[in-house]
């Protein structure tokens, strides 16, 4: 059996770790984290960027669990840079400190993404259980701009902090930052664990929206501004990365090679392994990539629907989650014969929220 | 106060360079010429791809229009609005700074 050629990925998620000091509720790593034993080793990465810069990916995204816990870090950004590729680092930015920043600017490194928990100390350090983590935070952010580093800030939203936007806004401007992100909860893994505890009403997401857009008015030409809706709210699905195995691919601490950072849930098909195979053979033929890619795999009321091909079917993982059934329309998308569920979901989200189950290790429910 | 950069009027005196975290970079897989930015990677039109590849850092506005003016036998009124027009978008998407 002969398929088309594939379009190489764009982009590549290196999970170097899934350890990290913070436990945020709503982290996107899979329930069931990699321990260091598991971990790829130096030489596995430093093939796997070699791997993915001749496949075609223009930037890789070093991620976790907290990716400057490994200490292989500023060897793993020197090659990326020498074979072209883009380094973007994702980061708590807890253990960065002005001397593990500079081996990383001399390394290469193009770019750090910080993330914060919140604007105010108290809220921030609750939802990321490790106290003294904000003035850390905060220190890294004027270092990696003192640096000259470009500096995009993350904010997670979720209905605790969801009023504080224009001052988490007004907080990257300060800090020197270009960008900012604005990135509500999205809830796979631990974010649909703790979902009743984060989810905002449908006021408080309009409330948000103002809220960026007054500042992208307000900050113009200052900070650019990428702002991420919770889903369950929208009339149509997300493309889901850009689709199913057309421009990004993830690879996790062990070297499980995923189209999505939650497709580990999908156990109908063999999990490709980076240790056993080459990125490039993975790309093109593993059964997991081919599964949902393009749109002969669609049900109605997808495969006959105009928005196929900008859409995608919207989520596989979160069709998964919610209906048990990964190739079915994302239910979010009110075409979906399931989309009462998410109607139900957010009618019932509860007044007072329930107390947050915190990512650690042994810490999944079930 | 701030270490963003807001976008600076530019005209033929200008001296541009590539914000740190910004560059133009040949994509030989896909043969085409790519802006690499933070975060994103986007396709470099042909005209972007011609100017960006003279931005070095020292040359003036008005030596990139004067080379292109003539690789092209073009006008060079009609370079120089095209240039102009196109540094100023690459400034305000924080691709090039004064």
């Amino acid at each position: 059996m002969s398929n088309p050629p594939v379009p190489p990925p764009m982009s590549l998620l290196a999970e170097l770790t899934h350890r990290c000091p913070l436990q945020c509720p709503y982290c996107s790593n899979p329930l069931a984290l990699d321990g260091r034993e598991g971990e790829l080793g130096t030489d596995d990465w430093l093939r796997v960027l070699e791997q993915a810069a001749e496949l075609g990916v223009l930037q890789v995204h070093f991620s976790g669990g907290e990716p400057m816990a490994r200490r292989d870090l500023p060897e793993l950004v020197r090659h990326a840079a020498s074979l072209g590729l883009y380094s973007n680092l994702i980061t708590s930015g807890v253990l960065l400190t002005e001397a593990t920043l500079a081996q990383l600017a001399e390394a290469g490194l193009d770019h750090v993404q910080l993330s914060f928990q919140d604007v105010d100390t108290a809220p921030a350090e609750t939802m990321g259980g490790m106290p003294g983590a904000q003035e850390k935070k905060l220190a890294a952010a004027r270092l990696i701009v003192a640096e000259g580093m470009p500096l995009t800030t993350n904010f997670v939203i979720h209905r605790g902090n969801v009023g504080r936007i224009g001052r988490m806004l007004d907080l990257a401007v300060e800090l020197g930052a270009r960008r900012a992100e604005i990135a509500h909860t999205q809830y796979y893994g631990w974010g649909l664990v703790n979902r009743a505890a984060l989810m905002p009403s449908r006021a408080q997401l309009e409330e948000a929206t103002r809220a960026v857009e007054d500042a992208r008015t307000r900050l113009a030409g200052t900070l650019a501004i990428d702002y991420v809706t919770p889903d369950y709210y929208a009339d149509q699905p997300k493309p889901c990365m850009g689709g199913w195995g057309r421009r990004f691919v993830n690879i996790s601490p062990t070297g499980h090679v995923l189209p999505c950072h939650a497709a580990e849930t999908i156990k109908s098909v063999p999990i490709p392994d980076i240790r056993t195979d080459s990125l490039a053979a993975i790309w093109a033929d593993a059964p997991l990539f081919r599964l949902f890619r393009g749109t002969d795999w669609m049900p109605e009321p997808c495969r006959g629907c105009d928005l196929r091909e900008q859409d995608w079917g919207g989520c596989r993982c979160q069709a998964l989650a919610l209906l048990g059934d990964a190739a079915a329309t994302d239910p979010v998308c009110t075409r979906s014969p399931d989309h009462a569920r998410i109607s139900k979901i957010l009618a019932d989200l509860p007044e007072t929220p329930p107390p947050l189950v915190y990512r650690r290790y042994g810490n999944a429910p079930g | 106060m701030t270490g963003a950069p807001t976008p600076p009027p530019v005209d033929e005196e200008t001296v541009v360079r590539f914000l740190r975290g910004t560059r133009l970079q040949h994509d030989r897989v896909r043969d085409q010429w790519v802006i690499q930015a933070p975060e994103r990677a986007f396709i470099a039109d042909p005209i972007a791809a011609e100017i960006l590849q003279l931005v070095d850092g020292t040359r003036p506005v008005s030596a990139i229009i004067d080379i292109l003016a003539e690789r092209f036998a073009a006008p060079r009124p009609v370079i120089a609005h095209d240039v102009l027009e196109m540094i100023a978008s690459l400034a305000q998407r924080q691709v090039l700074t004064a």
